[in-house]
């Protein structure tokens, strides 16, 4: 059905080839705070997960709905309005056409980002040539944990601490490993975060990603959500050092140094790179590689060191030819450890631009096509930087990892939309890697 | 005036339930490379309660959207506001005035300052001096559509039902503005067919796209994400980048548009005087109003729609369809009365229909089609069964060509209905019914047999329209399991379903039929065991009298157009050749056997069923109708013809003794459920409240009873205890 007569990548059984993963386009709603107060207290997350599909097909029109092969869909919590295989009933409930198949994924916190590659996998293999992966959680209808049943084996045979199941104390634990990382590094940093988000969005840098939710709360009506509603522009360091440390007394960990509990949905277009040329869809970012490292349950929060050298180590790349990171910031102490393993300071002008996790928010598996649309929006802004990270921590102790090239550098090395199709290197980012 | 000076109506409804305005400021979305073009006021219209309870507008309802829009204007005079919306909770815009509310103002001022009331709200909203968007989400029915046609805007979702004018069907006229502008926006002919043709079609509605094809919306949007949608096109109308087409407005001063208009109120005349013998005031006057106003100016067609509704609203026609819209359709209908705890009903897992005759093949499709349970036939041969199997696969095809069903609920359908000539197939059936000839020891012997073959607890049941269930049941080994299961003509089509409680007929069985009669989408109404139960019983009397008066010698055409005036769906002549001479007859046989002259068995009737005569009335070279020269031989006539008014008034003094009588035998539990009967099994009209309410309008009641059978203000004015004449 969704063969293309041109595709001459795509493999048969006698040869395969690999081909060139694009990220064409990414939306998301406006996060809201979790909790009955909250923007979207009530809100179905589905209904949020609709609201972006609906919007990316809407942004692509070129693109015929009964192209895209496959809708993956991340949430942490997959029951009630996050179960029932959330891929399948989002195509269904955005219109796609039925044909059109979808399946759930988790990965906690790194569920849209595993979306993300392990649908990129299948583009790149020649199962797919469009797809749809996203994300979404809505932690006030399901906060975090909810519903969970660990195998009292963790404690019995002390596989895991108890106390790593709590991501706080995770957070905790980091300082406790990184003696040097300091509350007062920790606050600062989460005050950089929120001024540079809050610059950004008075740029006009983040509102392009959004897509409009129309909310109905008893007694008020109708309104359309058209902001995100965590950022807190404004809050300085001697707000911070105010805040209780819930996770230990007298510790570092506070709300004002994380990411809050938040509800919202991400989703992005990815495309082989034949397939966007065909369908004149954008190539805003392409995929060079991926991967995923596990770490001490306890200290998740390092998951991204092992993550992105794995990462470069696949691409050939050193970590001194990444222009930008995008780094989602469940703690500020899990970025700065993560920065000073790589010898980046604090407030380096390539980490996290726009802003993190800590201003906008982290509904868990949405986050990770988050910080790919802020990185594709930087990638449009910065034509000198050629590769970038998007990467996260994940709880249970992994990492996350994911590098891209950007097509605006004078030495891209994939091919162009509507630009005559050789056939993309399949060797990974050979320039400059040896 | 404003809003508040109606605080006096609205205070004689404190417990209406409230449709709350709520208002939110919402920062327009900015179309592409724009600023957002400004602040929007979104008004949501909900009354707090889930969709089973649907956002009505009562007195005090408007006076609080009233005063919301008045807000809203002072604002967009300070400039603070581009545009104002109106959406509603889920699944309605607002499905119209609130009726009850409307049925109790008791006084014909009351009813002038709630039409007021109306423009007066509506007027604001369509002068707030920014533009106005109704953005409909769901049902629009009456005074909802015409909030939405008094926006300057108004878009649409897929997912929309239930859009209508039917005030027309209601005995009201779209006064609030709908009657004006409706034709100017989708040309006269179609407002004629929303308001007239719709409205007459048994309250048919708009979807949401039929509705944006006729022109009534300006732009559709699909429903899941039609807010986000609407307020997207509103911000573009805003900001010029979008507009409005409106390809079937029509300028009323234009010079093709008044023939056009007058050509379009003729048709709807001419659809009024052939759907309801002009028998009730309100289709006419949605005509006059509309006939009037092309020339007129907004506030003079508000004026004069004031006036016609405040009127309306003090008509017993009016109320009487109020009763029998709420009352009895909505209300009485869902909870049946004397229907046993629906608790003790059994599941029926398959159907057996004794017989393969047309009756027993309309049965085994809607069985198969509702249940979804397997439904096996069987008759007296092969070919019969055949037939009878072939009547309801070719059913399922028609049902397939015209895409009511899918493949393969299609495929589903003729699979479940099989046919057999051994009685053996019922054995694993839980329900069983029969729909043989129409003689008692057939019928009989028919469940003897079945008695030997069914399990102990298979339920028995009767289509029988006028014989004895209690007789069928006398010799059965169970007779606790027989019950009468009597349906109309066309099945498929006809609401009702007369179940008949046999002296020994048990609880379980009987909640079985009820929950059966649910699932087959009918509405049930419980009779006793009495000789043709409530519909036929009414059909022939009346039947019967015209019939009389005409072998008296009453003109054919005076006899049967005397009861024009209570505006029947077909004259008795007309009905009587539907149902079958023969079939007429029989049943009249069975009630005058029980009843005696009450029923008279017509001498003529006999002599047309003789000849095999189908139909008095035959078509006339010039297109009407007239009684063959052939037929009229046969017939013989008495010397002493009625005047049409006579035999009208026969006819109400004979229905009002005969309902008088089933109440006194218990036939029914009260007079509701005969008037539920009349309205959903012989598709008699709203504006009669059934019958009953009529029959007290013309003083019948009281004439022959003595008393009324509803209390004064139930379903006619509360001071019209007297009775009105004719």
């Amino acid at each position: 059905m969704s063969q293309s007569p041109n595709n001459r990548e795509r493999s048969s059984a006698s040869t395969r080839t690999v081909r060139d993963v694009v990220f064409v386009d990414g939306v998301r709603t406006p996060f809201g705070r979790a909790g009955d107060k909250g923007i979207y207290a009530g809100t179905r997350a589905d209904d949020l997960m609709v609201k972006c599909v609906r919007e990316l097909l809407r942004r692509n029109p070129s693109l015929p709905p009964e192209r895209v092969d496959e809708v993956a869909i991340a949430a942490t919590t997959q029951t009630g309005d996050q179960g029932l295989t959330l891929g399948r009933t989002a195509a269904l409930l955005a219109g796609l056409p039925r044909t059109v198949p979808g399946f759930a994924i988790d990965r906690m916190c790194a569920g849209a980002m595993t979306a993300v590659t392990t649908t990129a996998g299948g583009i790149g293999f020649g199962a797919y040539d469009v797809v749809i992966a996203g994300g979404v959680e809505h932690m006030g209808n399901h906060p975090m944990g909810s519903g969970a049943d660990p195998n009292p084996r963790f404690m019995s045979e002390r596989l895991v601490d108890p106390a790593a199941l709590n991501m706080g104390n995770t957070a905790e634990n980091l300082h406790d490993r990184f003696p040097s990382i300091t509350k007062d590094r920790t606050d600062a940093y989460a005050v950089a975060s929120q001024g540079k988000f809050d610059s950004a969005r008075r740029k006009g840098l983040i509102q392009p990603d959004l897509v409009p939710v129309a909310t109905l709360k008893p007694g008020q009506g109708w309104t359309l959500n058209t902001v995100d509603e965590p950022p807190r522009p404004g809050t300085t360091v001697t707000d911070l050092a105010a805040l209780r440390t819930p996770f230990r007394p007298h510790g570092r960990v506070t709300a004002g140094n994380s990411a809050g509990l938040n509800d919202g949905a991400t989703a992005a277009l990815l495309a082989s790179s034949d397939a966007a040329a065909e369908l004149g869809l954008p190539v805003r970012m392409r995929l060079v590689s991926y991967a995923y490292a596990g770490v001490d349950p306890e200290v998740m929060g390092i998951g991204p060191v092992p993550a992105t050298e794995k990462a470069l180590k696949n691409a050939g790349l050193t970590i001194d030819e990444i222009g930008l990171f995008e780094i989602n910031e469940a703690f500020a102490v899990q970025v700065l450890s993560f920065l000073e393993h790589f010898g980046i300071a604090d407030d380096d002008h390539r980490v996290n631009r726009y802003g993190g996790a800590i201003a906008v928010g982290h509904p868990l598996a949405s986050s990770g096509v988050r910080l790919m649309n802020q990185l594709a929006r930087q990638f449009e802004e910065d034509h000198s930087v050629r590769y970038g990270i998007t990467t996260m921590c994940v709880g249970l102790g992994m990492g996350a990892t994911v590098i891209w090239e950007n097509p605006h550098h004078a030495h891209y090395s994939g091919m162009l939309t509507g630009s005559s199709a050789e056939p993309a290197t399949t060797e990974p980012a050979s320039e400059g890697a040896a | 005036m404003s809003a508040a000076d109606f605080t006096r109506l609205a205070e004689l409804f404190p417990h209406e339930v409230v449709t709350h305005s709520y208002v939110q400021d919402i920062e327009l979305p900015a179309p592409a490379g724009q600023p957002s073009p400004g602040t929007f006021a979104l008004i949501t219209l909900d009354n707090g309660l889930d969709h089973t309870k649907p956002t009505t507008l009562g007195p005090n309802t408007l006076v609080e959207l009233g005063t919301v829009l008045e807000g809203l204007r002072e604002r967009a005079s300070r400039g603070e506001i581009v545009g104002v919306g109106v959406t509603g909770k889920p699944y309605f815009l607002v499905a119209g005035a609130d009726l009850s509310a409307v049925k109790n103002l008791a006084e014909r001022e009351h009813g002038l300052w709630m039409a007021q009331l109306g423009h007066d709200v509506y007027g604001t909203l369509a002068n707030l001096g920014v533009p106005s968007f109704a953005f409909i989400n769901g049902a629009a029915l009456g005074g909802g559509l015409e909030i939405a046609l008094q926006s300057t805007y108004r878009t649409v979702s897929t997912g929309a039902g239930a859009l209508a004018l039917p005030e027309a069907y209601l005995g009201l006229v779209p006064g609030w503005g709908g009657v004006y502008l409706l034709p100017r926006l989708i040309g006269p002919e179609n407002a004629v067919k929303v308001m007239i043709d719709n409205a007459l079609s048994n309250n048919r509605t708009l979807s949401g796209p039929q509705a944006f094809a006729l022109g009534i919306a300006d732009a559709l949007f699909e429903p899941a994400d039609f807010l986000e949608q609407s307020l997207a096109w509103a911000a573009k109308v805003i900001s010029g980048e979008a507009m409005a087409e409106r390809p079937n407005a029509v300028d009323p001063a234009a010079p093709d548009t008044a023939a056009r208009w007058s050509s379009a109120v003729a048709a709807g005349r001419a659809l009024v005087e052939a759907r309801t013998s002009n028998a009730a005031p309100a289709p006419g006057k949605v005509l006059d109003l509309m006939e009037a106003n092309r020339t007129m100016t907004q506030a003079e067609s508000a004026a004069l729609e004031c006036e016609t509704l405040a009127e309306l609203m003090q008509t017993d026609a009016f109320r009487a369809t109020v009763y029998a819209f709420l009352d009895l359709v909505q209300k009485r209908s869902k909870r049946p009365a004397g229907a046993p705890d629906r608790t003790l009903a059994r599941p029926v897992t398959k159907v057996g229909v004794v017989g393969a005759g047309l009756m027993a093949s309309q049965l085994a499709l809607l069985f198969a089609r509702q249940l979804k349970v397997p439904v096996v036939m069987t008759d007296i041969d092969q070919a019969r069964v055949d037939k009878g199997v072939a009547y309801v696969h070719a059913e399922v095809d028609k049902l397939l060509a015209k895409k009511r069903i899918s493949a393969d609920a299609a495929d589903r359908t003729r699979a479940l209905v099989t046919g057999s000539v051994s009685k053996d197939v019922f054995a694993d059936a839980d329900f069983v019914i029969e729909a043989v000839f129409e003689e008692l020891n057939v019928k009989k012997q028919v469940f003897a047999e079945l008695e030997r073959v069914v399990t102990p607890d298979c339920i028995l049941a009767t289509n029988t329209s006028s014989l004895s269930v209690t007789a069928m049941a006398a010799d059965l080994k169970h007779p606790e399991r027989l019950v009468g299961f009597h349906f109309f003509n066309p099945v498929a089509v006809m609401p009702l379903l007369e179940i008949v409680r046999a002296p020994r007929t048990d609880d379980a069985v009987l909640a079985t039929a009820f929950e059966l009669a649910k699932s087959l989408k009918k509405t049930g109404v419980l009779v006793k065991d009495a000789p043709a139960f409530v519909v036929n019983r009414i059909l022939l009397r009346l039947m019967g009298e015209v019939t009389a008066a005409f072998d008296e010698g009453t003109p054919a055409e005076v006899a049967d157009n005397a009861l024009r005036p209570m505006g029947l769906p077909m004259t008795p002549f007309t009905l009587g050749a539907m149902v079958g001479l023969p079939v007429a007859q029989h049943v009249q046989e069975s009630l005058h056997a029980a009843f005696g002259d009450r029923f008279t068995v017509s001498a003529n009737l006999q002599k047309l069923i003789d000849n095999g005569v189908k139909s008095l009335w035959a078509p006339a070279h010039d297109g009407s109708q007239e009684i063959p020269e052939s037929t009229l031989s046969l017939l013989s006539f008495g010397t002493s013809p009625s005047t049409a008014e006579e035999v009208l008034r026969r006819t109400q003094d004979a229905l009002a003794e005969e309902i008088g009588l089933m109440l006194a035998e218990g036939v029914v539990a009260g007079s509701e459920d005969i008037d539920l009967c009349m309205i959903l099994g012989a598709g008699w009209p709203l504006f009669l409240g059934g019958i009953t309410p009529y029959l007290d309008r013309v003083g019948a009641s009281e004439r022959v009873n003595g008393k009324r059978f509803l209390a004064p203000g139930t379903a006619s004015s509360p001071a019209s205890g007297q009775p009105a004449g004719r």
